[in-house]
């Protein structure tokens, strides 16, 4: 995945490690040997990625209707791509947290991602339509008020149209209009979460923007800071 | 001028906002920190806009921390 940060400026990663707690020195040492020590530990390791897989995938899976068997397989999967991954990526771990922690991480983004690729076994929608009758519900505009909104979303819609570049309009359109979740979206355009996140950015703030040229939106941009 | 706030609170961006990648990979630090009720938001502002404006990284978040709380045991 590309480390950029939509804000280029912004770079909160520490620099150096801090000194590692006994029990992630331990973790550290005997996934470095080989031999039974290390088969015990990576035995251990998987017991609590599948934990933490499973929790999460049934802390998701009502929100994505996969339930039953089909949830648990994905919970394992995602516990056994997440051991590949700690596994190979122990060089990275600077200490800055329990070793178990930043290993439970990657059992999460696993889930994650494979929820993203259930999403096209059943999609709900396709890609090259434009769902503008729902955007009213998602943003809440109430239909006695309707008066008082069409023309911003008239507005939305022309900036949408010739305000964003192709790219930025094919991902508001996805994610916005139709309902694609980010991570689903990621898959089907074969790029990477902080990519899309970086288009969509963009694509808000640019459309924000003519909303307030325009005087349908206020000029209130004291309340991020 | 309308009274969108769902609207203008989606469409507003966060300058600070770091994006997927920074967050992604810190999110177990973040996570430990306002696990243990550290001013994770005061130290790592860009992360904590990030996490309010991206849906899967939030998701990821809240996930990292209810196995950090115990809550998978």
């Amino acid at each position: 995945m590309a480390m950029m940060p939509v804000n280029r400026m912004v770079d909160e990663t520490p620099v150096t490690a801090t000194g590692l707690d006994p029990e992630s020195a331990w973790w550290l040492r005997v996934l470095a040997e080989t031999g039974p020590p290390r088969e015990a530990a990576l035995a251990r390791l998987h017991e609590l990625l599948v934990r933490v897989a499973r929790a999460e995938a049934a802390r998701r899976g009502p929100r994505v209707r996969i339930a039953g068997p089909e949830l648990d397989d994905l919970a394992c999967q995602a516990a056994a791509d997440a051991l590949m991954a700690v596994t190979g990526k122990l060089g990275q771990f600077r200490g800055e947290s329990r070793f178990t922690t930043w290993a439970c991480k990657f059992a999460i983004f696993e889930v994650s991602a494979k929820i993203g690729r259930h999403f096209w076994r059943h999609p709900a929608v396709l890609l090259d339509a434009e769902d503008w009758d729902r955007l009213p519900d998602r943003f809440g505009f109430e239909p006695a008020r309707e008066a008082e909104w069409r023309d911003l979303l008239a507005a939305l819609r022309r900036a949408v149209d010739d305000e964003l570049t192709a790219r930025q309009r094919e991902v508001f359109v996805a994610i916005v209009l139709n309902g694609v979740p980010l991570d689903a979206l990621v898959l089907e355009l074969g790029s990477n979460r902080n990519a899309i996140y970086k288009v969509l950015f963009d694509a808000r703030r640019k459309l924000r923007s003519v909303l307030v040229a325009n005087g349908y939106l206020r000029d209130d941009s004291s309340r991020n800071s | 001028m309308n009274d969108c706030p769902a609207l203008d609170d989606f469409l507003r961006t966060d300058p600070r906002d770091v994006g997927c990648a920074q967050a992604m990979e810190m999110l177990h630090v973040y996570a430990e920190l306002v696990a243990a009720g550290a001013p994770a938001e005061q130290q790592y502002p860009g992360i904590a806009a990030h996490l309010r404006a991206c849906g899967p990284c939030g998701e990821d978040f809240a996930g990292l921390l209810a196995a950090v709380r115990g809550e998978a045991d």
